[in-house]
């Protein structure tokens, strides 16, 4: 480790000389080094993303027999209420209806639900104003009101009156069978 | 004042190799080869479902594992991993593996309890809802949970391997307790009980648990012949498999790390042989 | 030294914050052209590897609580969920496991560094005590991080430690009691050590800044225990020691890997694995190994109270050091017979870790039984103990005070220079005849 150079060469530090800032071995060391806490930082972000068990409750399987004509079930999905509705025919006509109407966020009912599955609408229940879970038949359309601001949604989940921006959510999901759905 | 620090060293490294004499013996664990030992070390696939499948069939009447999910069945590592359902929850082998079982829960509409087939993201259930049903079905003795165990005995998978097949008939001269068994790999101190000559008490203790495993008990779906020394290696592999679910990814991580450590070390000392060569230090 | 500042601003921004607020010249002074001298060897690079651990463990730790339940019925749930759901969580807590046990492998090579040379004779005896402080902080620090993953092993080390307090004449059970905020180890305990625990590191880290701050007045000790006397005694500290300290560092980790990696469980003790039961007492409880020499001490003494004096005494001794060694010769490179004592004295410290992490009344010889002292067979590893610990403390009270007085030193450098420069076959640097003055 001891390199005795006596006096063969004058000291660089004391004649003020940088030694050899940019030598190519110090870049390959420097960019080396940049990689290892890169490498190291990714661990410490990722493990803020959802865990193992949240990821298992991210998707979730539901029985739709449950749900008797004309009547809604809440089931909790991704901590958020999720509103699972079968319509009756009325209320499918009533939407149908109104696609042309004027409406905040324009979507016609069958945008809303999967082909030929017009009686089973799936929404996220969470009023997309601030937040508050709207109550189901309430408000002029018969579809669902918002307690807290008074926005009124009709059969089909879409904003009518209120300070809601946007129709109630429908989430990502697929039929299983005729019976069952996977939300997620 | 030399002599004295040259006697205290000498002590010193003979004491070093000299191993402690507890009051407790037992016999060492069986050395055998594990698929997941050593550095390069993985998990075999087969082995972990055989061993899952012995701990259904026989430990799961006695055993819980409260921390190991039907979910992690199909992680990457697991016994039923399959790379085409990367979120095992949708895995429909591991669907299929929780269905079978029924699990505690309450009813949404009238909040009584009722039992339902489990769903991927249930933890296996438990055979007693709480200790005392535990000790009351099992003499007194608590069936210890399964999840960690591997962990949580030294010697780990070899210990738990040597235990289940290293039943043995008790030696003439040891009075075997009622509801106990004896066991030369279970640690105990049997010198109580022991009727012949003081300096042969034979090794090892009394354990709680009937031998759990016999030829055949479990039928293997890949046919393997289940003895008992395959019994117990598979159930130790998938408990150890269990405890360290990750152990093949800290595995990998660490090989790229070492190896990636190793080269930027060598990095290191370049830069600060290159640094250091005009300064006479 | 502490010169005044070499650090001209550049540009205008520099300029700008300089008079605002001088941080780039406080960094520039500090660590870019801090005057080092130049014969250091690898012993002082564990100062550099110190820093980057405290700072490594607090971020793991941060991390770590993000996901840690600190109640009794789900903290080792909690851990396990860690382990098993989240992403790299087995990593980060594997890390911050094994980082204990290696920043206490650190400061013990740190700590023999500055025993045997002298680093803590004057004008260095402030920074001294302050690493004393520093130790202290992070044995409380790494006790009651112990007891949060609330194993077997967490809470009957737990119970065996604060029991020691009660051992306090008068005010011992009151003080324990305070300290459970219970009757015994519960769930308050294990709730306060958690906020403790998340506490004490700051602590230490600000400590660790009036440590370099102290540093930094005297400048470092180095190799020859010679005072710098010029510039040409000195390189700047970047990248001189940047440099040296960064591939330090990185042949560090890689043991540090090889532990986190390939041998988690070495450290961790199995019965840990099994969540805590107040009504079974766990066959051998031992705590961490960085804690074995001083549990040697404690079991030494017969006498409760007797243990814990001794015990806190061990660490006591050390922060009166500086005014025990009558030395006037800093390095022991240039005392040969303090050498040979202070090398019994590294062996009576690892004597005494390996009897803390045996069961007292075991045979150190097996099978050799002889006569009893005091309750014990002389063929113990109580009495292995209480040899190695008479010796430690000898060394601190009876040794370092005569040595100084008695001995005849080897001739000490001019100064960190001379021995560099002259030639490797001939005599020792300088052939001065009498010890360096403490200057």
């Amino acid at each position: 480790m001891a390199d005795t150079v006596a006096g063969d060469r004058p000291d660089p530090h004391v004649s003020g000389e940088d030694p050899s800032r940019r030598d190519f071995i110090h870049i390959v060391t420097g960019a080396a080094a940049v990689g290892a806490v890169a490498a190291l930082a990714w661990p410490f972000i990722d493990q803020m993303n959802p865990a193992g068990d949240t990821l298992a409750l991210a998707s979730i399987e539901f029985d739709l027999s449950k749900v008797a004509s004309g009547q809604q079930v809440v089931v909790k999905w991704r901590g958020k209420p999720l509103f699972v509705r079968n319509r009756t025919e009325k209320e499918i006509a009533e939407a149908v209806k109104d696609d042309h109407a004027d409406m905040r966020d324009p979507q016609t009912d069958a945008e809303r639900h999967k082909p030929g599955k017009a009686q089973w609408l799936i929404l996220i229940g969470t009023c997309t104003h601030l937040g508050c879970v709207p109550t189901f038949g309430g408000g002029e359309y018969g579809g669902w009101f918002c307690p807290c601001h008074g926005s009124v949604y009709d059969t089909a989940g879409r904003i009518r009156k209120g300070p809601a921006p946007k129709n109630l959510v429908v989430p990502d999901y697929a039929f299983l069978s005729d019976t069952k759905v996977k939300v997620g | 004042m030399l002599r004295k620090g040259l006697t205290l060293a000498a002590l010193g490294l003979a004491l070093i190799a000299g191993s402690a004499q507890a009051a407790t013996t037992h016999l060492e664990p069986k050395d055998i080869h594990w698929s997941f030992e050593g550095p390069f070390g993985r998990f075999d696939k087969e082995q972990l479902q055989r061993g899952y499948k012995v701990y259904r069939e026989v430990c799961s009447a006695c055993h819980a594992m409260n921390l190991v999910y039907f979910r992690n069945l199909g992680q990457a590592g697991g016994p039923f991993y399959d790379p085409k359902y990367p979120n095992p929850n949708d895995n429909p082998y591991v669907k299929s593996l929780a269905k079978d079982i029924q699990v505690k829960d309450i009813d949404s509409e009238t909040g009584d309890e009722i039992h339902r087939p489990a769903t991927s993201a249930d933890h296996f259930p438990a055979p007693f809802p709480n200790e005392p049903a535990a000790r009351a079905s099992n003499g007194g003795a608590l069936p210890p949970d399964l999840s960690v165990i591997a962990k949580a005995r030294e010697g780990g998978p070899a210990y738990i391997y040597s235990i289940l097949s290293g039943y043995h008939d008790a030696p003439a001269g040891l009075e075997v307790p009622p509801g106990k068994h004896y066991n030369p790999y279970f640690p105990g101190d049997l010198s109580s009980f022991w009727s012949g000559p003081k300096d042969k008490v034979p090794e090892g203790g009394f354990i709680a648990m009937p031998p759990p495993l016999t030829n055949g008990k479990v039928t293997f779906d890949d046919g393997k012949p289940s003895t008992i020394a395959e019994e117990a290696q598979d159930v130790a592999a998938f408990l150890a498999w269990a405890a360290e679910p990750k152990m093949e990814e800290r595995k990998r991580f660490g090989l790229g790390a070492m190896i990636y450590l190793l080269i930027f070390t060598g990095l290191l000392y370049a830069s600060y042989r290159r640094i250091w060569r005009n300064v006479a230090h | 030294m502490s010169g005044h500042s070499t650090y001209e601003p550049k540009t205008g921004i520099e300029r700008w914050l300089d008079t605002r607020l001088p941080v780039v010249r406080f960094a520039m002074d500090t660590v870019v052209n801090f005057p080092t001298p130049k014969n250091l060897n690898y012993w002082w690079t564990f100062g550099g590897i110190l820093s980057m651990m405290l700072v490594f463990q607090i971020i793991t730790g941060v991390v770590l609580a993000m996901h840690y339940v600190p109640h009794v019925d789900y903290a080792f749930a909690s851990v396990e969920r860690i382990m098993r759901d989240v992403n790299y969580g087995w990593l980060i807590r594997y890390m911050h496991a094994t980082g204990a046990s290696m920043f206490f492998l650190a400061v013990y090579v740190h700590i023999f560094r500055n025993l045997y040379y002298g680093s803590y004779k004057a004008p260095r005896e402030v920074l001294w005590i302050l690493g004393c402080i520093i130790y202290l902080l992070m044995m409380a620090t790494a006790f009651m991080g112990y007891v949060l993953p609330w194993g077997q092993m967490s809470f009957h080390g737990a119970v065996v430690i604060t029991n020691l307090i009660g051992a306090l004449p008068v005010v011992g059970n009151a003080i324990t009691t305070w300290l459970w905020g219970g009757f015994a180890v519960d769930d308050p305990t294990l709730n306060r050590f958690f906020s403790l625990h998340f506490l004490l590191p700051f602590m230490i880290a600000g400590v660790v800044g009036l440590h370099i701050w102290a540093l930094h007045v005297p400048g470092n000790n180095n190799p020859t225990g010679v005072n710098v006397k010029s510039k040409e005694d000195t390189v700047p500290f970047h990248p001189y020691y940047t440099v040296k300290d960064g591939f330090a560092i990185s042949v560090f980790l890689i043991l540090f890997a090889f532990f986190v990696f390939y041998a988690p469980g070495a450290l961790l003790a199995p019965d840990n694995s099994i969540p805590a039961n107040p009504l079974v007492t766990p066959a051998h409880i031992v705590p961490e190994w960085y804690f074995l020499p001083f549990y040697a001490i404690l079991r030494a003494v017969p006498n409760k109270l007797g243990g814990v004096l001794g015990m806190f005494s061990a660490i006591g001794v050390l922060f009166v050091l500086p005014w025990l060694d009558t030395s006037k010769v800093r390095s022991m490179r240039y005392r040969p017979t303090a050498k040979l004592y202070f090398f019994l004295f590294v062996l009576a410290c690892l004597v005494l870790g390996f009897c803390g992490g045996k069961l007292p009344d075991d045979q150190v010889i097996p099978g050799l039984t002889s006569f009893s002292v005091l309750g014990s067979d002389l063929n113990s590893f109580v009495w292995l103990s209480r040899v190695a610990a008479l010796y430690y403390f000898a060394y601190f009270l009876v040794v370092l005070p005569l040595l100084g007085l008695t001995e005849t030193p080897l001739p000490v450098p001019e100064s960190i220079s001379t021995p560099v420069l002259s030639h490797p076959a001939s005599t020792p640097a300088g052939a001065v005849a009498s010890p360096e003055k403490k200057g």
